[in-house]
């Protein structure tokens, strides 16, 4: 058993494995939500260790891969064509736009800078004041109170020269959108845990009672993803549909509440274009009308033409676990991660780039 | 760029006017800037989870510490220190 020997838990990840294979009696296909456990997944070999019954189908939790090209367009014209200081989280860098990606912008001459936090970008603001800066905000609900927060500071510290391109997507939204995906076959989730720390748990027992889908909110570790099967498992074979929290050390019912306040004061629900997909109803953040000044789409007049998609790029069948990324034609070939088609082979998080650097670790 | 890293808070200031609680978070040798208004209640020598410098809860030591180790053999820790993520000169040569 490659790998096993590493992880945190080798003897409880053995024996969460042995469970596994006692339980199954037929096929089951399973969607992990989120890209970090998309990574562990591979990375640690899991994909192979698990019996075959088990198909783990890598969802659309990478919020850098459902950037739509739009808004990455839109980035990289504000740095070049408004002079704007064009912040963002270095994941974005080599995301592909419909010409060039920031990293190419930035090697051209915008002034494009990688932060670790959006806090920091107002502080940039405050000490540029004769410029403007944006802070490419992008993320799941884990990311969100960290880019309000930006918001609600640059406000309170009278900072006017800030403002964020949200590109904000909702996990649970995500989770009915496949649901009701005809094509998509997905009998159960693992939800993703540090979603859930923000948000709690309580946003998905009408979408258990709705689909009659077990969901168990998971960690990222190896023996956490092994516990989290085993609990979506045990579900699906005894015929239950249910909200379980095998993250119970980390995420509580509720969630962080204060965080929770810090998005709701600044964004509000919307409909949101997810990459490799399509527009799926109440999906995203944007800001509220109090909070104008600093949404970036309204300060700036970015209305540039929609790019289409490449169209040899088969990413939403790969999110939707239509098919694996070893079966587009491209996989290797034509994309790669130095220069990807499609954002899932760009961001270590995504599935495509995931399947690319530990493919030896994966059956063909 | 999802993932919260845990860390121990080594000080605690009010900052922009006594506005907004900061902390000073050790990750494993390297120190960063945290907001706590997420959990107001942690204090120093807590260990927090903290996502992209705002911290979002609090963890008990043994889990923090072995949750960090984890990560940094995984290499997961690198978003701490920016400059391990941008790409060198060849790079920006091939991408062009
Ligand atoms: S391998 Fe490349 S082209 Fe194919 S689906 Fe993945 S990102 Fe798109």
């Amino acid at each position: 058993m490659k790998f096993i020997s590493e992880y945190r838990d080798p003897e409880l990840a053995r024996a969460y494995l042995d469970e596994i294979r006692r339980s199954v009696t037929r096929e089951w296909s399973i969607m992990e939500v989120c890209g970090g456990q998309t990574h562990s997944l591979v990375k640690h070999g899991i994909i192979n260790l698990l019996p075959e019954e088990i198909n783990m189908i890598h969802g659309p939790g990478c919020p850098v891969c459902v950037t739509p090209l739009n808004l990455i367009d839109k980035a990289i014209y504000l740095a070049e064509e408004k002079g704007v200081i064009l912040c963002s989280f270095g994941d974005m860098l080599r995301v592909p736009g419909s010409k060039k990606s920031l990293l190419e912008a930035k090697a051209e001459g915008a002034d494009i800078r990688i932060l670790y936090s959006p806090l920091e970008a107002v502080n940039i603001a405050e000490q540029n004041p004769d410029k403007e800066v944006v802070f490419f905000a992008v993320g799941f609900e884990t990311t969100a109170p960290a880019n309000a927060l930006s918001v609600v500071h640059a406000k309170r510290r009278g900072i006017e020269n800030y403002s964020i391109l949200s590109s904000h997507v909702l996990v649970p939204p995500a989770i009915e959108a496949v649901m009701e995906d005809d094509e998509s076959k997905v009998d159960g989730f693992l939800a993703a845990g540090h979603v859930c720390t923000i948000m709690g748990t309580l946003e998905y027992y009408p979408l258990v009672e709705r689909f009659n889908v077990p969901i168990v909110v998971t960690g990222f570790e190896p023996v956490d993803i092994l516990q989290g099967i085993l609990m979506v498992i045990k579900q699906l074979e005894s015929g239950k549909a249910e909200v379980e929290n095998q993250y119970s050390r980390i995420v509580s019912e509720e969630g962080n509440p204060a965080a929770q306040d810090t998005i709701f004061e600044v964004f509000e629900v919307t409909d949101r274009l997810w990459r490799g997909m399509e527009v799926i109803p109440m999906s995203g953040y944007k800001i509220k009308e109090k909070y104008r000044n600093y949404d970036a789409t309204i300060k700036f007049d970015v209305n540039i033409e929609e790019a289409e998609e490449n169209q040899e790029c088969i990413a939403g069948e790969i999110m939707k676990g239509i098919k694996k990324p070893f079966e587009c034609p491209n996989f290797g070939a034509k994309c790669k991660p130095e220069n990807p088609l499609g954002a899932p082979m760009v961001s270590s998080e995504g599935a495509c780039a995931a399947y690319y650097h530990f493919s030896d670790l994966i059956a063909q | 760029m999802c993932l919260a890293i845990p860390g121990k808070i080594k000080s605690v200031e009010k900052k922009f006017d006594g506005m907004v609680r900061m902390a000073q978070v050790e990750f494993g040798g390297i120190v960063k800037e945290a907001s706590l208004e997420m959990i107001p209640e942690a204090k120093i020598g807590d260990y927090v989870l903290v996502h992209v410098g705002v911290a979002i809860s609090i963890v008990n030591e043994e889990e923090a510490k072995k949750t960090f180790r984890y990560l940094e053999e995984m290499g997961e820790v690198d978003e701490l220190d920016i400059q391990s993520m941008l790409p060198d000169e060849s790079e920006y040569k091939n991408n062009s």
